[in-house]
């Protein structure tokens, strides 16, 4: 299992979508991805994302500002 | 037993294009929804950076539309590659600055190369033949089929049997008969057909989903290739053209001046690249100064700035001016509201 990390800090919906989207893709199922943002609408469109696309999400957290999502890839 | 079918959608959001994926999934087609990025799209954004929106919750449609339909969505950023289309429309601009046919086929287009690549059979489009005034008109049809060089591939179920049969229908791959003939302005024949479907939440957005349709947004955008000397654009100009009181003294430069605390802190992002300036005597908003302004004009963007804080009646305002890492502070008399010409605000 391999853990990644994501900065989507400053980008706007559906931005940060689009490149979990694009990361994930290179990613192997049970590989585990963490995102950061800093636009609220990442905490309902990624989880979206992943309930439609076959991903789960792990955790979500907000500190200063910041959102945390750690997902884990299903299968492709 | 026959190989299921595949269809890509393209996901707006909206009703049409939900009703269409779900007419064709009806008929045993295995659909994904393609939505495509081009960063005038109203969707989120202007939620995110204003505080007085936060307390509604926020969606994303297209993401909404593809759970309820229980299909995969594929968001595709065509950022750059939108360029070209806005920039030399060959089939010109409607009312403001949306070149709503060129889009049009453009998406379709790429929407064809999606399906050449991923191994799926034919696109699905939500359009409806005389919904909208420039790019869903019988006219426009057959040039959106033709010029995307997806040709019959190109099913449009809520209005098929208003059109000649395409390849899905000739194959058998979706019977001609479960398709629709909705055609004109008119939303019954939708509404209808999504209380069919169990449908009740859906969006309507009222003037489209593109920002390009918007007259005050063509407007700053126009002004800012006039003020540029030339047509074009990066995301960040479209971002901010979205944000923000914006207003231009003179051809040299413009402010941007934050109206609330949420457009407050979306602009502090922005600080590197432009010179900002915010009163530090009084309360007041952030401002970014885009353009090659003199000192004159960054005396006088001070004075505006001031006139938007807290500190508009008073006698004197110390505004900080920020140009990359040097800081420095200009002491103003704000301008009062009728020094203040309309025809500065873009």
């Amino acid at each position: 299992m391999n853990k990644e990390f994501l900065d989507a800090r400053r980008l706007l919906c559906p931005l940060p979508v689009i490149r979990v989207q694009d990361k994930v893709k290179q990613l192997n199922a049970g590989d585990r991805l963490r995102v950061v943002a800093t636009d609220p609408g990442v905490m309902q469109d990624i989880p979206a994302w992943c309930r439609i696309n076959g991903h789960r999400v792990l955790q979500t957290e907000e500190k200063h500002g910041e959102f945390f999502i750690v997902l884990e890839v299903g299968v492709q | 037993m026959s190989e299921q079918k595949k269809a890509a959608a393209l996901i707006s959001g909206g009703l049409d294009s939900m009703l269409a994926a779900k007419v064709v999934m009806e008929q045993g087609v295995h659909v994904e929804g393609i939505n495509f990025f081009t960063g005038f799209c109203v969707e989120g954004h202007t939620h995110a950076i204003r505080s007085k929106d936060k307390a509604k919750p926020k969606r994303n449609n297209s993401l909404w539309v593809a759970e309820q339909l229980g299909i995969k969505l594929h968001i595709i950023d065509i950022i750059e590659e939108y360029k070209q289309v806005l920039l030399n429309p060959r089939h010109g601009y409607g009312a403001h600055m949306n070149p709503c046919l060129d889009c049009k086929i453009f998406m379709v287009d790429k929407a064809r190369q999606w399906i050449a690549e991923n191994g799926f059979d034919f696109i699905i489009t939500g359009e409806v033949i005389g919904q909208r005034p420039m790019s869903q008109r019988r006219q426009t049809m057959p040039i959106v089929a033709r010029e995307s060089g997806a040709g019959d591939l190109l099913l449009r179920p809520l209005c098929a049997l208003n059109l000649p049969e395409t390849l899905p229908e000739r194959q058998g791959w979706v019977k001609r008969d479960l398709l629709h003939d909705f055609s004109g302005r008119s939303r019954k024949p939708q509404m209808a057909l999504a209380e069919k479907y169990g449908f009740d939440d859906y969006a309507q957005p009222a003037g489209g989903c593109c920002f390009l349709t918007d007259e005050h947004y063509s407007v700053k955008l126009v002004d800012l290739w006039k003020a540029r000397g030339k047509r074009d654009y990066d995301l960040d100009d479209v971002m901010l053209l979205k944000v923000g009181r914006h207003i231009r003294p003179n051809p040299d430069f413009k402010l941007i001046i934050a109206r609330e605390e949420g457009e407050n802190r979306f602009l502090q992002g922005y600080r590197k690249q432009f010179i900002s300036m915010e009163a530090v005597s009084h309360r007041g908003p952030l401002t970014l100064i885009d353009g090659s302004p003199s000192s004159e004009d960054l005396n006088l963007a001070a004075r505006i700035t001031a006139r938007y804080g807290q500190g508009r009646d008073a006698q004197q305002v110390e505004v900080k001016v920020l140009d990359k890492d040097q800081e420095r502070l200009l002491k103003v008399k704000p301008l009062s509201v009728d020094e203040i010409p309309e025809a500065w605000h873009v």
